[in-house]
Order: C-alpha cells, then sequence, then structure tokens
C-alpha cells in the first residue's frame, strides 16, 4: 500500500505465499506493488495474476512488466470484483493501513475462494521491548515509519488477527510465522510463542 | 475538395453488410492509411480506430489537409506506436468524409449527393465495415487495437461483436455507452449546424458549399468539452486578444473567443457538416450493454483480449467513473484487464497532445504485449 511497506517486503514472504498456492490458479494481489509477488507467480506455478494498486508510479511499473493491474483503492473499490471470480486472494501487509479491516477482509473472503494475508507482527518481541524499555511507538525494519507518518492504523498482533477469525467464524486453514529466513506453523498450542518470536504471520483463509 | 480525395488509398467492399437500420449495403468505398511494414508472421499489426473528426491520417502529414496526422504524438518513427516496429492501420469511419462512403458521396441511384438520404449508421456498422480491411489485408489477429473518445467506443463494439481478433486492446477516454451530457453536447453540434440557412435540409452539396457558420460554431462546442476547466484557465484565462484593453465590441475581444473561433473556422475548411450529423447520431446511439440480453457482462463474456482502459483525470466528457465503469463490466466478465488514470490538466484531449505520462503508459503496454503475442505464438 505505501511505497516504504512496498520495498521492504521480504523475498521470505514471496516464497511462503508462493509454497501456499497450487499451480494454474487464478489470484487477486490486493496492493500489488510493481508486481514483482505477481512475476514470481506468472513464472514459477503458471498462475493468472491480477494486481489491484493504488499508486500510480506501481501501477505502470506491472503494466511496463506486462501484468494486469487495476489501479484503484482498496478500501472503496474492491466491489468491482464478481464473487468468488477468484481462487486465491492476496493481501500482503497491508490489512492494517484500512480504515475498516473488517469490512474488506469480509469483501476479500468474498471475491475469493480462499485468502492470504500477511501481517506485520505487532507482537514481536523487538517491537514489544522497544515500547517498554524507551516507552516509545516502535520503529523496525518490518514497521519502519515513525508514529506520525505512519499509513498503520490498525495495528495488530499475530495472536490478535487469530483471535479475530474465531470471532467472526473465518476459518483459519494454515498460519505461519516468519523470523528472519525460518517458517514455522502456528497453532493454537504454540500461538504464545509464535507470537513472541515472529516477525511477520501469514494466514491462510477461508 | 473532393478531386483531391480520388487518389487516396480505399477498399471497395463488394460483400454486402447489414445495417443497424436494417439497409443493406455494397459496393461501398471504405478510404485507409497504413504506416510501417507487416512482417512476415504477421503478428505486428495495430489497429487504431479514429474519434468524431479525425480520420485515416493518423502520423505523417495529412496529404487532403497538408498538416500534421491527428496522432502524431504517439504514432511514428520511434514514438509510443513505433512505426519501425509495428504495422499501423487507420480506416476512415464509413459516414465520415475523408473518402469512405458518407453523406457528401455521389448516390448512385439517384446520381446526386446522399445528404440526410444517407442511413443513420451506428458505431457497429462503422466497426464491421473496418474488419473486413483486416481480411482483405490478409490479418487474421492484431497485436493491438485502440482508439480514443468515439475510437475507444469503436474498440470495445469491435471487441464485443469480434472476440479474439485482437491480442491487446486499448481503450482509452471513452464509455460503453453515451451519457445524458455526451448526448446534449452533440445534440447542440447538431442544431448549431441546422440552424444554418445553407445547411437547407442537407442539400447544400450541390450549391457547392458548406454550412460554415453552424459548423464552425458546431466545432467551437466540441473544443470547449475536449478542455478542462483549469486547462482553459491557464491557457488562456482573461487574457486580451493582440489589445491593450475591451474593444466595447462582440469582437474576439479574449483570446479564448479568438481560439474557438480560429478552430471552428479551420474546421470546416476539412470536415463535411452532415457528416458530424452522422458521426454524432451513431454516438449517441451506442449502447453496448443494449445489444445483449445479459447486459455488459455478456458483451464481453469469452474474451481473450488483454484490455488497458485508459482514462485522463480532468476529462469531463469521458470521465474517470465511466472509464472505471467499462473495467467494472470487463471483470465482471472475467476478461483480462488493467486500468490507469493518468493524473493531467488537459482533460479529454489529453490523449491527442504530448502527455508523456500517458505515452509512456501506452508504449509500455504495448511492447510488453508484442513480447507476450510472439511467445504464445510460440507455444
Amino acid at each position: 500500500m505505501t511505497q516504504c511497506t512496498q520495498n521492504l517486503k521480504m523475498k521470505k514472504e514471496f516464497k511462503v505465499i508462493a509454497d501456499l498456492l497450487p499451480n494454474n490458479v487464478r489470484v487477486l494481489d490486493v496492493g500489488c506493488g510493481d508486481g514483482s509477488l505477481m512475476s514470481l507467480l506468472t513464472k514459477e506455478k503458471n498462475i493468472e495474476a491480477r494486481g489491484l494498486e493504488l499508486i500510480e508510479d506501481n501501477v505502470k511499473k506491472c503494466i511496463y512488466k506486462g501484468l494486469s493491474v487495476i489501479e484503484g483503492n482498496a478500501e472503496t473499490e474492491l466491489h468491482q470484483f464478481p464473487s468468488q471470480s477468484f481462487d486465491f486472494v492476496i493481501l500482503s501487509q497491508t490489512l492494517q493501513a484500512f480504515y475498516n479491516p473488517e469490512k474488506v477482509l469480509k469483501d476479500l473472503l468474498r471475491i475469493g475462494k480462499s485468502v492470504i494475508i500477511s501481517i506485520p507482527n505487532f507482537g514481536y518481541w523487538k517491537v514489544r521491548t522497544s515500547l517498554l524499555f524507551f516507552g516509545k511507538m516502535p520503529v523496525t525494519k518490518t514497521l519502519p515509519n515513525k508514529w506520525f507518518d505512519t499509513p498503520n492504523l490498525h495495528m495488530c498482533t499475530i495472536k490478535d488477527l487469530f483471535d479475530f477469525c474465531l470471532e467472526k467464524n473465518i476459518k483459519i486453514d494454515r498460519a505461519i510465522g516468519i523470523n528472519e529466513n525460518s517458517t514455522s506453523e502456528i497453532k493454537k498450542s504454540n500461538l504464545e510463542l509464535k507470537n513472541l518470536f515472529s516477525k511477520l504471520g501469514i494466514f491462510l483463509l477461508s | 475538395m473532393s478531386n483531391k480525395l480520388e487518389n487516396i488509398k480505399k477498399l471497395n467492399i463488394s460483400k454486402p453488410l447489414l445495417l443497424d437500420c436494417k439497409q443493406t449495403i455494397k459496393d461501398f468505398p471504405l478510404a485507409y492509411e497504413t504506416y510501417g511494414k507487416l512482417n512476415d508472421s504477421k503478428d505486428n499489426a495495430i489497429l487504431v480506430f479514429h474519434a468524431l473528426t479525425g480520420d485515416q491520417y493518423v502520423s505523417g502529414i495529412n496529404p487532403i489537409t497538408k498538416k500534421d496526422g491527428w496522432w502524431v504524438t504517439a504514432v511514428g518513427p520511434g514514438k509510443a506506436i513505433d512505426t519501425d516496429k509495428y504495422f499501423v492501420i487507420c480506416a476512415n469511419v464509413i459516414g465520415g468524409c475523408m473518402g469512405s462512403w458518407g453523406p457528401k458521396e455521389i448516390d448512385k441511384d439517384t446520381n446526386e449527393y446522399y445528404g440526410l438520404n444517407f442511413p443513420v449508421i451506428t458505431i457497429r456498422d462503422m466497426v464491421k465495415a473496418q474488419e473486413t480491411l483486416l481480411d482483405h489485408l490478409g490479418i487474421k489477429k492484431l497485436l493491438c487495437a485502440t482508439g480514443g473518445s468515439m475510437g475507444g467506443m469503436q474498440l470495445l463494439q469491435f471487441c464485443s461483436t469480434f472476440p479474439n481478433r485482437t491480442f491487446s486492446a486499448i481503450p482509452i477516454a471513452c464509455s460503453t455507452s453515451h451519457s445524458a451530457q455526451n448526448i446534449a453536447l452533440n445534440e447542440l453540434a447538431r442544431q448549431a449546424i441546422m440552424a444554418d440557412p445553407v445547411w437547407n435540409n442537407g442539400k447544400y452539396l450541390k450549391n457547392n458549399v458548406q454550412p460554415k457558420n453552424g459548423l464552425a460554431v458546431a466545432r467551437m462546442v466540441g473544443h470547449i468539452s475536449y478542455l478542462s476547466e483549469k486547462g482553459m484557465q491557464e491557457k488562456f484565462g482573461r487574457k486580451l486578444q493582440e489589445k491593450a484593453d475591451y474593444e466595447f465590441s462582440f469582437n474576439a475581444d479574449f483570446q479564448v473567443e479568438s481560439y474557438l473561433r480560429h478552430q471552428g473556422f479551420a474546421f470546416v475548411e476539412r470536415f463535411d457538416a452532415n457528416s458530424i450529423l452522422y458521426i454524432t447520431r451513431a454516438m449517441d446511439y451506442f449502447d453496448l450493454g443494449k445489444q445483449f440480453k445479459g447486459g455488459l457482462v455478456e458483451a464481453f463474456k469469452d474474451q481473450k483480449t488483454k484490455f488497458l482502459v485508459i482514462s485522463f483525470s480532468s476529462d469531463w466528457l469521458y470521465t474517470t467513473k465511466e472509464n472505471k465503469d467499462t473495467v467494472i463490466a470487463l471483470n465482471a466478465s472475467g476478461a483480462d484487464v488493467s486500468f490507469a488514470e493518468i493524473k493531467t490538466d488537459k482533460g479529454h484531449d489529453s490523449f491527442l497532445v504530448n502527455e508523456p505520462e500517458f505515452l509512456k503508459t501506452l508504449k509500455g503496454f504495448i511492447d510488453s504485449m508484442y513480447t507476450k503475442f510472439k511467445n504464445e505464438k510460440r507455444i
């Protein structure tokens, strides 16, 4: 969604997302940035990828690469996609930036048979200690902005999203934590620990 | 003007064409021009549809008007649509006045100018005639087809009527049906022409005259609608035309007046008043969704064509919202569609002027589509 978060998207994250996807499916990448993930999915998995992107420059980058992208705002323009028109909808590190994340998430679940969401984890130990010891809003690699210029309106932790899905009856098919280069499955039993040690959380929902 | 038209490229279409008004026509001319070279694999052809007052002379010097082709900013050697690389085709629409079958041609049955005896044609009729040209040139599948304004409307009709005749399509600043505002502006143009006594129920040609005043006013209406409020203010403001103060007369005191008068009266030299009536009517009748029971979704079903819809932020004639509605319809049909809005103050005219962001987008898309098209053919 924002330039900063786009640039810092971890390669690892894209690999994890790619591994979650079968070959030859139809994917909508919401907030697709410059199309790096779409390129990867098209090339390696023969996936039919479409993107929705807010920033004009990114839209053009996608077009130059021959990727299909629609310039628009996910907060207000998801209604244009028919129900169940994609096998998967991906939302990478953007959920926290919406005014109404619940509404967006519902729309994503309407459009896609499954939804993959990644979030920067506010429960990561470095974030927690930064607030605890320095008494300031955390600035980290995955959360590079300061309190006054952050696009993130609704920061949450892996545990928050986990609980949210349970509360709203959204089925979590997989949850994966990423820390540096290692990934691990998140389950109810190890949730506390993973919430502390994962920089990013990736959820496969349906 | 008419004698000059004899030297231009024309295809005589002998195949009967059933028009939307139920009249069947045959043996009619379609004037066209091409730029660049069709390669051996015939996969580098780009069809351009022209707008209301355009013609087949997209690039280079228009041999009739001796002025630049209407899309010389985008089409030519080394340009966004590079004629060193691509084979560009453009035909004058039927109903037009640059050599194609139109109201200023002679009706063979009566041996008189058609005038108002010319049938009311539609965007679909125009497009059907042009498809015949592709057959004539031996092009099975175009690399790309594009057009702005009425050109974009023709393109959407073309993609719907002849699915998969083009690998990619770039509808620019257009819509799937004419809005009330656009119909109203067209009506203003028509009324201006018909109010001119010289028009004489369309029978002016036999007296070898044109309803110049009416036609010029019609063109002025158009020119206002092609600019944005901001663009017009910046370009003209309240500047006076080569004078220090008001003249206290109805001469063109303001630069904007002078500009409109110039545009209006330059136009009558190259355009036929009846053609404006017929072509604006075709635009007003255009409603792609109405042609199908299932509306627009059905209009675009089974499209394999890759679309890029482009709008301009300051265009109030074919707004970004209208262009987005086209995107929504294409999406709903499952078509492969991209969309970009170019931020500019240049209004509807943006696609015709030097607007670098637009031209870069155009080039980027077409070049990437060429790579894809060649790859697809290899597989």
